[in-house]
């Protein structure tokens, strides 16, 4: 059986990864992405995006969608729920394994596999993951109308959503561990103003228990080492993202995050392999940003290619 | 309706008939939101390879939802989207919230065996 060799081949479909796409198979580039979840990443996850210039308003869904319809257009080959297993970079061409069994080789990687929702990891958060455990506002707030519920984190998205929430919840509780909020002036201003919040700070959960459903937390707090057990119904965690990067530890470099370190032309520490998205160090995550990145890295890996086919 | 490519039920009685019809089958109840997507794309994937499943959605705000919504295996269910299996047309599992491709296809092979036992 022959194996087909991609010039590209990008692991993550988020806006990074299909911008990515989008420009080495325009670039008439054999181009394959393999995506871990669904197609579209994070930006699924956002219900409105209203600051991603020239398409005014429009979901997520819908954003990730017109983009993976644009790569495959111009021939990009997706495949996307796929477990990424392993990787070789010593080797020319580079493999990527999925799902234990099958390996895909490219003459350039890019790695675009975006960031994880950070989790508690305390007692009870998996177990009751849909029965007061929730990591969205939008979804499952009405399931809390009347209820009580604690909100943790202390950025902007706990702040916002939890001034959301006081929609449908009698009252919400944030939980930060710091003695301020890392979020925008307005955001805290918002939520420090809202009559239906209140607030526990420098203090982290410590368990989430119930029966059916959530109805109680431990909560401790970090100044004074005390802990108190409180009633709610629901938890709701907003406490940022880590890099989606487990899989190429020990393949290329990355920082004490986890984070890739990449140049500003999108080059890893090896020659071939470049990173964009949000799974790289830098300080500003969004659409655009990603977007960008994933251009540049695209650009580059057509570079890269055309000086190897010249010096072979 | 919700826009995935997946078959829709749209009322009670086409659900009943559907999993009268189908020995094997998995429905996604949801809303067009950040945890339900992930979950219709996986099942779009799986249709391909789990033939031995029916797979279908509900939109989960739809009156004629409540064969799921109220189903005595989603009490307590507090977060979307609710992911029902039936086996010759009775619930034999039932989830709530995003879940990864492991924990359905875990599902899917302890409820309805293995694709390997099925000859796919």
């Amino acid at each position: 059986m022959t194996e087909t060799i991609y010039d590209v081949i990008i692991v993550g479909a988020g806006p990074a990864g299909l911008t990515a796409g989008i420009y080495t198979s325009r670039a008439k580039l054999q181009t394959l992405i393999l995506n871990e979840g669904t197609v579209g990443g994070q930006l699924v996850l956002t219900h409105e995006i209203a600051n991603y210039p020239g398409v005014g308003s429009m979901s997520g869904y819908q954003l990730a969608t017109t983009m993976k319809n644009q790569a495959q257009s111009f021939g990009c080959e997706i495949k996307a729920n796929v477990n990424v297993t392993g990787y070789d970079f010593t080797a020319n061409p580079k493999k990527v394994e999925i799902n234990s069994k099958e390996a895909f080789y490219g003459k350039t990687i890019i790695l675009a596999p975006g960031g994880l929702p950070r989790m508690l990891n305390i007692p009870g958060e998996n177990e009751f993951k849909g029965k007061g455990v929730s990591y969205c506002a939008t979804c499952d707030g009405d399931f809390f109308t009347g209820k009580e519920i604690i909100v943790v984190g202390g950025g902007n998205s706990a702040l916002e959503e939890a001034v959301s929430l006081t929609k449908y919840a009698s009252k919400v509780t944030i939980v930060h561990q710091f003695d301020h909020f890392q979020a925008f002036p307005h955001a805290i201003l918002e939520a420090r103003s809202n009559p239906k919040i209140q607030l526990i700070m420098e203090s982290e959960l410590r368990e989430i228990s119930g029966n059916e459903s959530v109805n109680q937390v431990r909560i401790e707090n970090l100044t004074s080492c005390k802990i108190i057990e409180a009633k709610t119904d629901g938890v709701f965690i907003f406490i940022g993202y880590i890099a989606n990067t487990k899989g190429v530890e020990g393949h290329i470099t990355l920082n004490k995050n986890s984070e890739i370190l990449t140049d500003n032309d999108m080059h890893t520490n090896v020659p071939g392999v470049f990173a964009a998205g949000d799974c790289i160090a830098k300080r500003y995550r969004q659409v655009t940003t990603a977007v960008s990145d994933g251009t540049i890295a695209a650009l580059n890996a057509i570079e890269f290619i055309r000086i190897q086919q010249n010096v072979n | 309706m919700l826009q995935t490519n997946l078959k829709h039920i749209l009322t009670a009685d086409e659900h009943k008939k559907f999993i009268a019809e189908n020995e094997n089958v998995m429905i996604c109840c949801g809303r067009m939101g950040p945890m339900c997507i992930p979950v219709y794309g996986i099942m779009e994937d799986l249709e391909g390879t789990y033939k031995n499943v029916s797979f279908a959605d509900m939109e989960f705000d739809h009156p004629e939802s409540h064969v799921i919504r109220l189903a005595p295996e989603c009490k307590g269910f507090m977060g979307l989207p609710f992911t029902v299996y039936y086996k010759n047309g009775k619930l034999v599992k039932a989830t709530t919230s995003i879940q990864s491709m492991d924990q359905i296809t875990n599902i899917l092979d302890a409820q309805f065996g293995k694709l390997s036992e099925n000859g796919k």
